[in-house]
C-alpha cells in the first residue's frame, strides 16, 4: 500500500514537471494557431520563394510556440496585400476575407501572409501577421513590416527569418537567429572546437590545437569561450626548453589538460594562468561573464571545483571532499546556487550547493549515473543526463525541477543521450546522440519533441548554445 | 512599432519604408501614377508535381589517420581509414585502390600527405594526412655494447605492464599491484642506465562514464598508480601523470574484455 502510493506521488510528480514544461513551451496555455500559405515573388523574386517560404515554414514550426495549420486545408484564394481583402456583402463573398481562415477547416487565430518582389537588384518582403478573429482588416493587423536582403537565396532566407523572428516576438517568443551552437568535432583527426548555425548550417573549425581539445562553454554575454586542451608534449628537448622560455605556464603542465579562454570576437586566445597540476579543465562562466568555476587537482587529489577570475588569477576552492567533482555550472539568474557532478556518493550523481561550498544536497535520487548538468535560462530547471533504468553508459535525456526534484525523461533508450545544454530561449535543447551510429548533435524541444540532426560529418560532441553576440 | 502583448488585438502601423523602397515607390508613382506597390504576378500555373529522384547516398570518409604522424625515417606509421558509401577509393603516393575500411604501413623517405580520395553515385569525398619525417638522423647504435642493447624507450614499451581497474575505482587491484611491483624493477634499471629519461604515467577509463568525469577517474588512476611506484623507490621526478580519460582507448569494442583493457594505468616515454 505504502508502494502504491509513493509510485502514485512519483507519477503525479512526473505528471506536474511534464505539465510544467509543456507550460514552459507553450507560455500560454494553448498554442496560437497560424496558418502561413505560401508567398509568391514578383518578376527575378519568384526563382527564390522556394527557399523563403521553406525558411519562413520551418523558423515558426521548429519554434515549437505555434500550432502550424497544414496547407491542405487553406482556401484557394489568398490574400497578397491588405488591399486584396473584400468584406462579404449580405453573406456572399466578394474576395478574401479573415472568416476565409478563422473558420473551419482552417480555424486559424493567425494568418501571416504577404509577397516579395525584385528591386534594385535588392528582395524586398511586404510580409503581414492578421489576426483573422476581428472584424475588419485594420484591426486585424498585429504586423506589416517591409525587409530588405540580398537578390538571391542568401537573402531570400534572410527576410524569412527577420519575419519569422518579428512573428515570434509578437507571441512572446525568443527567436533563435544569430545564435551559434560550439561543439567538439573530430572530422579533421583530432577533436577541435566548431561552431554552427542553430539548424546547423554555416559549420565552421574554430580551434587548429591538433591535439585533443573539448568541454567548451560560453560566456552569458556570448563573448568568450573557454574549453580544455592538452598542450603538446614538445618533440625533444631543445624544442621543449624553447617552449618553456616563452610558456608562461608551469612545465609540469605541458601534456596534461589545461584551461584556454578565446575571445569569440576576435577568435584569439587570451590570458589564462592554469594552477600548476595535473587536471584543469573548463566548466562554466559565471554569469557576469568575468568569472569561471573549474574543476582541478590544483589542491592535490581529487579533482575539486574551484573558483578563478577570467584570466586564471584569484582562485578560490569551493568543495573540499574526498571524491571527484567536476561540471559545475553555475544557475543563470542567481549566480549563487552551482550545481555539480559529485562520486562523494559512490556513482556519479548531480548536487546542489551555494557557491560558497555551504548547503550540499543531492539532487538525483542515486540511482545509476547522473551527469552532464546544465541550468535553463528561468534558472529553475536543469537538463542532465542519467543512465537511470539502463545499464552504464545508456544515458538518457532527463529534466528536473530543482525546487522540487520532480524529473521528466525525454529521451527513451535511442542510443546514448549526453550533454544537454538549454538555447536562450528556454525552449529548446541541444544535446549529442549515437542513436544513428556515430555521435551527433541534436535539438529538441524541452518536451523530448521535434528533434532535428545537426551535424553528419565526423563525431559530434560537446555542444554549448552562446546566445548573440551583443 | 510592433507589441508584445501576447493575444491583444492592437492595432500595428505598417512600418515607414525604407529609403530604397521610398525610392523606387516614388519612381514607380512617377513613371505609372497607379499604384505604391507593384502587382504581384499571377500565381504560377499548376504543373504537376514528380516525386524528386532518390538521390544515392554521398560518400563519407570517416575517418582517416596516420598513427605516428611524425617518424623518424626508417620507422613506419599505419595509416587507418574508414569510408561509407563509396564505389571507388584510393590513396595516392603509389598505394592505389583500397577497400573500405582498413589500415596499411608506410614508410616514407620524406614527409609525405597521402590523400584518400573516395567516390560512388552520390559524390566524392577526399581527406589527407601528412606523415612527417623528422630530419634528424636516428643515435649512432651504441658502441661497446656486445649483445642488442635494448634502448629505456624499447624496454619501457616491451616490458612496461598496464595496472587494470575496477569501474569507477582508483584502487591499485592485487593483480595491478603485481605489474606496478615488476613496473618499478623495470623503471629503477632504465633509470639507472639512463639519467635523462623520464616516463609519463597515463590514467585512462572505459567509454562508459561521461567524458568529464573520466577525465578526473583517470587522473585518479595515474595518481595512484603513480603514488604507488613511488613507494617502491621510483624517484617521483622522473615520472609525469597525465589523464586521457576516455579519449585514447586501447579497444572500442562494447563488452567487458575492451572495458577492462581500457581502465588502465599505462607507462609511455616521456621527454
Amino acid at each position: 500500500m505504502k508502494r502504491l502510493i509513493l509510485l502514485a506521488s512519483i507519477f503525479l510528480g512526473a505528471a506536474a514537471i511534464h505539465a510544467q514544461i509543456n507550460g514552459v513551451i507553450n507560455k500560454r496555455g494553448e498554442k496560437p494557431a497560424i496558418a502561413v500559405p505560401d508567398f509568391r515573388g514578383a518578376a527575378d523574386a519568384q526563382s527564390f520563394m522556394a527557399v523563403f517560404n521553406s525558411t519562413l515554414w520551418n523558423e515558426l514550426d521548429n519554434s515549437g510556440q505555434l500550432k502550424m495549420i497544414a496547407k491542405t486545408f487553406y482556401p484557394t484564394r489568398v490574400p497578397q496585400q491588405p488591399s486584396d481583402f473584400r468584406a462579404p456583402v449580405g453573406g456572399t463573398s466578394q474576395g478574401p476575407w479573415m472568416t476565409d481562415w478563422s473558420s473551419p477547416p482552417v480555424s486559424a487565430n493567425y494568418l501571416a501572409f504577404g509577397y516579395t518582389a525584385a528591386q534594385n537588384n535588392q528582395i524586398v518582403l511586404y510580409g503581414w501577421l492578421y489576426d483573422v478573429a476581428q472584424s475588419n482588416p485594420s484591426s486585424a493587423q498585429a504586423i506589416g513590416k517591409v525587409y530588405l536582403g540580398s537578390l538571391d537565396e542568401a537573402g531570400a532566407r534572410k527576410v524569412a527569418q527577420e519575419f519569422a523572428a518579428d512573428i515570434l516576438k509578437y507571441f512572446g517568443a525568443t527567436s533563435l537567429i544569430g545564435t551559434r551552437i560550439y561543439f567538439v568535432s573530430d572530422r579533421t583527426g583530432h577533436k577541435e572546437i566548431w561552431s554552427m548555425n542553430y539548424d546547423g548550417s554555416d559549420q565552421k573549425q574554430f580551434t587548429s590545437y591538433r591535439t585533443i581539445t573539448s568541454f567548451p562553454v560560453v560566456s552569458a554575454d556570448g563573448t568568450k569561450i573557454a574549453f580544455t586542451s592538452y598542450p603538446l608534449l614538445p618533440s625533444s628537448r631543445a624544442a621543449a626548453e624553447k617552449l618553456y622560455a616563452k610558456n608562461a605556464e608551469p612545465r609540469e603542465n605541458l601534456g596534461t589538460p589545461q584551461i584556454y579562454v578565446h575571445s569569440l570576437e576576435t577568435g584569439r586566445k587570451l590570458v589564462y594562468y592554469n594552477q600548476q597540476a595535473s587536471l584543469n579543465a573548463a566548466s562554466d562562466f559565471l554569469p557576469d561573464s568575468r568569472h569561471l568555476l573549474i574543476y582541478s587537482t590544483a589542491g592535490g587529489g581529487y579533482s575539486q571545483i574551484y573558483e578563478t577570475d577570467l584570466d586564471g588569477g584569484n582562485l578560490r576552492r569551493i568543495t573540499h571532499s574526498s571524491a571527484l567533482e567536476v561540471e559545475a555550472k553555475a544557475n543563470p539568474k542567481t549566480g549563487t546556487d552551482v550545481v555539480f557532478v559529485s562520486g562523494r556518493g559512490g556513482l556519479p550523481q548531480i548536487y546542489r550547493m551555494n557557491i560558497d561550498g555551504t548547503d550540499v544536497s543531492r539532487l538525483t535520487n542515486g540511482e545509476g549515473e547522473a551527469v552532464n548538468p546544465s541550468w535553463s535560462p528561468d534558472g529553475q530547471h536543469i537538463a542532465f543526463a542519467w543512465t537511470r533504468g539502463f545499464e552504464p553508459g545508456n544515458y538518457n535525456i532527463f529534466v528536473m525541477d530543482v525546487a522540487n526534484r520532480d524529473f521528466v525523461q525525454l529521451t527513451h533508450g535511442a542510443g546514448r543521450n549526453e550533454n544537454p545544454v538549454w538555447a536562450p530561449d528556454g525552449v529548446h535543447l541541444v544535446f549529442s546522440s549515437t542513436r544513428g551510429g556515430r555521435t551527433e548533435i541534436y535539438t529538441m524541444l524541452a518536451n523530448g519533441t521535434g528533434v532535428q540532426q545537426l551535424t553528419t560529418q565526423g563525431n559530434n560532441e560537446k555542444p554549448v548554445w552562446s546566445k548573440p553576440t551583443q | 512599432m510592433m507589441t508584445e502583448s501576447g493575444r491583444s488585438h492592437r492595432f500595428v502601423g505598417m512600418k515607414k519604408p525604407s529609403a530604397v523602397v521610398l525610392a523606387l515607390t516614388l519612381s514607380i508613382v512617377v513613371v505609372s501614377c497607379k499604384k505604391k506597390v507593384p502587382p504581384p504576378p499571377p500565381p504560377p500555373p499548376v504543373t504537376s508535381s514528380t516525386p524528386p529522384a532518390s538521390t544515392p547516398q554521398r560518400p563519407v570518409i570517416n575517418s582517416f589517420t596516420a598513427e605516428p604522424s611524425t617518424i623518424e625515417r626508417g620507422q613506419s606509421s599505419t595509416l587507418t581509414w574508414s569510408i561509407t558509401g563509396a564505389t571507388d577509393m584510393s590513396i595516392t603516393q603509389g598505394i592505389g585502390p583500397v577497400q573500405s575500411s582498413g589500415r596499411r604501413q608506410v614508410s616514407p623517405a620524406n614527409s609525405t600527405t597521402y590523400t584518400l580520395n573516395a567516390s560512388g553515385p552520390g559524390g566524392t569525398d577526399s581527406r589527407s594526412v601528412t606523415v612527417t619525417v623528422s630530419s634528424t638522423p636516428p643515435p649512432p647504435p651504441p658502441a661497446e655494447s656486445t649483445g642488442p642493447r635494448l634502448s629505456s624507450q624499447e624496454l619501457l614499451q616491451q616490458q612496461g605492464q598496464d595496472a587494470y581497474f575496477d569501474y569507477d575505482k582508483s584502487d591499485i587491484r592485487s593483480d595491478a599491484r603485481d605489474a606496478l611491483t615488476r613496473d618499478a624493477g623495470l623503471l629503477r634499471q632504465i633509470f639507472s642506465q639512463d639519467p635523462n629519461f623520464t616516463v609519463v604515467v597515463e590514467g585512462h577509463c572505459d567509454e562508459r562514464g561521461s567524458a568529464e568525469y573520466n577525465l578526473a577517474l583517470g587522473d585518479r588512476r595515474a595518481t595512484a598508480a603513480k603514488d604507488f611506484l613511488v613507494q617502491l623507490g621510483v624517484p617521483a621526478d622522473r615520472l609525469k601523470t597525465i589523464s586521457y580519460g576516455k579519449e585514447r582507448p586501447q579497444c572500442t569494442e562494447a563488452n567487458e574484455s575492451c572495458w577492462q583493457r581500457n581502465r588502465r594505468a599505462h607507462l609511455s616515454p616521456g621527454q
